[in-house]
């Protein structure tokens, strides 16, 4: 029949590129290591802006002068040797023999020098080290000075520190940008060059091993150690949905997935020739951060009354569910942690509603509906706002929660307008831990008024603790600021910690020597 | 002829005029801050609003739109907030992937669908007309995801057959871009199946039952001629109606399928700009969509004329 022929042959035509497409080899070679981060590559200015992904890509191409290692110690990585002046205002630096930008210059002190000038502009802890700088001076080709009004506790942990905005190092060229205005040029002297060329936003970014990269010999560490490349290209593949780039792990299309939702996870842990892997020993924290300049929250005891009125473990479960990766932590400078502290914390984030009732009652809060804004897509934050929600109803609070997309959130989060006109109450978000291990680089902690994060706390005592930290060289004396900085801020909290979590990262079998760090970082990564 | 295109392509400007003014002003009216979102989560308020200031977006909505406007005119899309590179660029980037799905499902709708409407029509009332019509409804309930997911898992992971996602471009090798295509293009083209096979029958029998069909078969010939080219080509006009349509449906089906087989193009690139409040991006892209819908409607209105001689323009 005419038209059973007609059918058959449309089913043939249409059945032979499906044939043809079988048959065809894979075309991607051994040493490319093909990764699915967080998120796109769009912004490829870390000093610019504190965005994870633009901080992994800082990591990948440049070079910090020190690095915290994993036991949070800060250790040279560029710098060769550095000494301080006996009154602790001189410190002099000199940089490792044979390291070279991408393009083959050499790495000089004057790069070093405008580099901590742009990031010092920039970053919070940037930006407070230089308020106790009297000026850098440059003595040879490989040496600096940096010279301080007064002592402080943030040279080498400011430029060794951990997370985003690094201090990372560029060409005096590059280094000269405006700190408001993007850089253009991506010379770094890391472990990998950027392949500019390569890099289609939406699709992937490339990085190739620079060959030239002179490593430390220690093991790597943390940050720290030894920057060994040994693969010849990682290429960060995009690829938004969770539940295809875990296929495609299976696949073996791709072989790291950076983080991986939760509840994709047994899946995961079913395949054999998969593994999850918590490279991140510190995790992440949970935050619910007030609006103090908006009432009730200018009044401490209403923020007291949510302190007393919370309890981890209902966020943490509410989130990421599995007790193995999350732990309550009262320490607001978290938990395994040189600054680990649980002072001032006794009875609090226990979900003592009593108390929480009585404190509001003693504040005078006259029902005022509290705007919470509610995170719909991000999972990792999707479930706090609602737990948040009923936790301070309980208490006696009024609650208005308004649901939006995170970026919605970013975008008011920064308006001062009063809630009821268009502005907020409260919001909750997650820190790299590595982000707040201390009170200087712990933004939230930052109570300087106008001049402090959205949110905007006014505490001169709590800025009067933060400057002696920034001074303070000395561990035992530090720890006991961070103490005084956590009973301080129990009484007039501009957050809260609400716990940790771990986000490990799964990858296929063959995938080995991932270092453990607050930032995933790929040197001394082999593929199999 | 000529005429009826001068026409109807100077009718495309105020379209595009309209277009250019809601996208510009539902954008601004959207939630949401890209100097926020740019400068991170550490970001100060006086951060925030320098980004804003080397935005632009701290000038009067009117000037904004003026200066937008303006560059247009000139043939500039003007530059990504996030990428630091012109939207054209961009959008270049993207179209081929984009381009190639849809080229690919509208294939494989057509070739299955048009085929299977005929048969159900000529069949009707028989188990043939009630599987495809069967199909149909399948195809229309099933959303695209579900679809794309019980695919990938049944020849990419189950089978090994076919990747499980990406693109690589035609110019890097056709096997390769061909193997990228055939699950995303498939997926998407169930429910243009479902339509057009839909259409076809309806259409065909409506013919069917005319005079000169009648007259056809009596002159003896052949059925698959009757079918062909007496019956089809006289069913063409809604048929070619609805083709065209979901052609221009499309562009709003690929995002999901773009997004679910990770293939970099414009659909992603939206919802990408959207999220991120890329606003020239946005515009762009939307202006581009708009402006591809007119020319689909237009060229079906054109291929009236040759599908049926009594249309003329």
């Amino acid at each position: 029949m005419d038209v059973r022929r007609t059918l058959e042959r449309a089913a043939l035509a249409a059945a032979l590129p499906l044939a043809l497409a079988v048959a065809a080899p894979p075309a991607v070679a051994q040493t490319t290591l093909r990764v699915v981060m967080h998120s796109d590559l769009k912004i490829v200015d870390p000093i610019w802006t504190t965005a994870y992904i633009t901080r992994n890509h800082g990591y990948m191409i440049y070079d910090t002068l020190f690095a915290t290692d994993a036991s949070g110690k800060v250790q040279p990585q560029m710098v060769d040797r550095w000494t301080v002046s006996p009154d602790g205002l001189v410190y002099t630096m000199t940089l490792r023999d044979g390291l070279l930008w991408h393009d083959g210059a050499p790495v000089t002190a004057e790069d070093c020098v405008a580099s901590i000038r742009r990031w010092g502009a920039k970053d919070a802890t940037g930006q407070k080290l230089m308020t106790f700088v009297k000026d850098l001076q440059v003595v040879d080709a490989k040496t600096f000075r940096i010279n301080l009004s007064s002592p402080t506790g943030l040279v080498l942990g400011g430029l060794g520190k951990p997370s985003s905005a690094a201090p990372f190092m560029m060409p005096k060229r590059v280094a000269a940008t405006d700190p408001n205005t993007q850089i253009t040029d991506f010379t770094g002297s890391g472990p990998f060059v950027f392949r500019k060329d390569e890099w289609k936003p939406g699709d992937r970014a490339v990085y190739a091993k620079f060959d030239r990269y002179r490593p430390r010999s220690e093991p790597p560490s943390g940050m720290a150690g030894g920057k060994v490349v040994k693969v010849d290209r990682v290429e960060w593949r995009v690829i938004a949905d969770q539940q295809t780039a875990v296929n495609a792990l299976i696949a073996g299309e791709i072989d790291y997935i950076e983080q991986p939702a939760h509840d994709l996870m047994p899946i995961v842990k079913r395949d054999s020739n998969l593994k999850l892997l918590d490279t991140n020993p510190l995790g992440n924290q949970y935050a619910f951060r007030f609006n103090s300049t908006a009432k009730p929250f200018d009044n401490p005891k209403v923020k007291q009354a949510l302190l007393y009125a919370f309890n981890q473990e209902d966020f943490l479960k509410a989130v990421i569910g599995d007790a193995a990766y999350y732990k309550t932590c009262k320490a607001m400078f978290v938990c395994g942690t040189p600054l680990e502290t649980t002072r001032g914390m006794d009875g609090l984030l226990e979900s003592n509603f009593v108390k929480a009732r009585e404190l509001l009652r003693e504040a005078g809060y006259d029902g005022t509906p509290i705007v919470l804004m509610h995170s719909t897509d991000l999972q990792v934050l999707t479930n706090l706002a609602p737990v948040a929600k009923s936790l301070m109803e309980r208490a006696g609070l009024k609650v208005d929660m308004q649901s939006m997309d995170w970026q919605s959130v970013v975008a008011r989060r920064a308006k001062k307008d009063p809630p009821s006109a268009g502005g907020w109450h409260a919001f909750l978000t997650s820190w790299v831990s590595a982000d707040v291990l201390t009170p200087v680089m712990t933004a939230f902690l930052n109570s300087s008024c106008d001049k402090a994060l959205f949110g905007w706390p006014c505490d001169a005592e709590m800025e009067k603790l933060r400057d002696q930290f920034a001074r303070e060289t000395d561990p035992a004396k530090q720890k006991a600021i961070a103490e005084a900085v956590q009973l301080r801020w129990a009484q007039n909290p501009g957050h809260i910690p609400l716990g940790q979590w771990y986000q490990p990262a799964a990858m296929r079998r063959n995938v080995e020597g991932v270092v453990s760090a607050p930032v995933t970082v790929f040197w001394n990564v082999t593929k199999g | 002829m000529p005429g009826f295109l001068a026409r109807r392509l100077l009718a495309t400007i105020p379209v595009m005029a309209i277009v250019a003014v809601l996208v510009f002003s539902m954008l601004r009216l959207t939630p949401g801050d890209p100097a926020s979102i740019i400068a991170g989560a550490a970001a100060t308020s006086a951060d925030i609003a320098g980004i804003r200031d080397k935005l632009g977006l701290d000038r009067p909505i009117v000037e904004q739109f003026a200066i937008w406007i303006g560059n247009l005119l000139r043939g500039d899309l003007g530059e990504s907030f996030f990428f630091k590179k012109t939207v054209a660029s961009l959008v270049a980037d993207r179209l081929e992937p984009t381009l190639a799905l849809a080229t690919l499902t509208m294939l494989w709708s057509i070739a299955v669908a048009v085929p299977l409407g005929v048969v159900a029509a000529y069949r009707q009332g028989t188990w043939v007309d009630r599987v495809v019509m069967g199909f149909s409804v399948l195809g229309f309930s099933v959303p695209v995801f579900v679809i794309g997911y019980v695919l990938i898992y049944v020849f990419a992971i189950e089978l090994s057959w076919l990747p499980v996602q990406g693109y690589q471009a035609l110019r890097e090798g056709f096997w390769g871009f061909l193997q990228r295509l055939i699950l995303p293009s498939l997926t998407l083209s169930v429910i243009y199946i479902a339509l057009i096979a839909r259409i076809t029958r309806t259409s065909v029998l409506e013919v069917l039952g005319e005079d000169y069909i009648r007259t056809a078969r009596a002159k003896g010939l052949p059925r698959s001629t009757v079918l062909m080219r007496h019956a089809l080509r006289n069913a063409a006009v809604p048929i070619v109606t609805v083709i065209g349509i979901g052609a221009a449906l499309l562009i709003g089906g690929v995002v999901v399928t773009e997004s679910v087989f990770s293939i970099p193009g414009l659909g992603r690139l939206t919802v990408d700009a959207v999220l991120a409040r890329d606003y020239p991006t946005v515009q762009a892209v939307i202006l581009l969509f708009s402006l591809v819908y007119v020319l689909l409607n237009l060229l079906v209105d054109v291929l009236y004329t040759f599908l049926d001689p009594r249309i003329r323009y």
